[in-house]
């Protein structure tokens, strides 16, 4: 079980690289979902069966499938990647990155002199997550059902297109 | 399953995903790929969560986890209508081209 973890998570870091990197939007995507199914599987492997589950169900098929869903609705294709690869230069990337490596070293300074192996990773499965939901984090998840909710209203109300009422004697043309 | 993962490599690992999301963030114009890049610092955190409620065996970490995702989804939800309105509004997905929005 060692090896799959090692493995996932090279395809895990290869595949977000490559997310960040790209210039079409649909590859991109498609990257980014590979690096969800190996990120599930590092789940698995740590003994968590049904967050693994919720990672593919959920991230992979349906927020990703939004994405896709608007990538297709606005006609993102060789327009926008040309106009990436306009964007994304070396000049661009290069001091943002150095930045954030160095953001990175900080962090691999700070974790890497504490913690100590998982011994013998038992899995957590899906009932003893539903009784821990349901009893102490009840209130939790009541709130997040009114999220949910704001959610949907708000993507409703923020995506409706609202009709422009021009005055009759307005040319449509013109600038208001 | 007796693997002996080291803590401190998952949460290694959960760093890089945060700091490669927070590049991406950072070096992209587009807010489609921005938008994505906060898909990769959520999911980095998600996997910070569920190691420590793996080295301790107790389900609550993988209840963070669970809310982390539904935070997610109300997210993206919201962040797609916004970025169709801009698209109709500007007709382009230049986040610069943001910055004279008044109202």
């Amino acid at each position: 079980m060692d090896i799959a973890f090692y493995i996932a998570a090279f395809i895990t870091v290869i595949s977000t690289l490559m997310v960040i990197t790209r210039h079409n939007p649909v590859h991109a995507l498609l990257y980014l979902v590979v690096s969800l199914l190996s990120l599930s599987v590092i789940f698995y492997v740590l003994g968590a069966p049904f967050a693994a589950l919720l990672e593919i169900i959920i991230y992979a098929g349906a927020i990703m499938v939004l994405f896709i869903f608007v990538i297709m609705l606005l006609n993102l294709g060789k327009e926008t990647a040309k106009q990436e690869k306009e964007w994304l230069k070396p000049r661009v990337w290069i001091g943002p990155a150095f930045l954030s490596l160095i953001l990175f070293a900080e962090l691999f300074y700070l974790i890497y002199d504490s913690g100590s192996p998982i011994t013998a990773i038992q899995t957590v499965d899906s009932k003893i997550v539903a009784i821990t939901l349901f009893q102490p984090y009840i209130v939790a998840v009541e709130l997040a059902a009114m999220l949910l909710m704001a959610g949907v209203v708000g993507a409703a109300h923020i995506g409706q297109h609202k009709k422009i009422t021009l005055h009759r004697f307005l040319k449509e043309g013109d600038d208001l | 399953m007796n693997a002996t993962i080291s803590t401190e490599m998952v949460m290694l690992l959960a760093a890089l995903l945060f700091v490669l999301g927070i590049t991406g963030v950072i070096i992209r114009k587009n807010i489609i790929f921005m938008l994505l890049s906060v898909e990769i610092m959520l999911n980095a955190s998600g996997l910070a969560f569920i190691v420590a409620g793996a080295k301790w065996a107790q389900p609550d970490g993988q209840i963070m986890f669970i809310f982390i995702l539904a935070m997610a989804a109300a997210e993206v939800s919201i962040g797609l209508a916004l970025i169709l309105q801009i698209y109709h509004q500007h007709k382009s997905m230049d986040i610069d081209k943001l910055k004279e929005m008044n109202g």
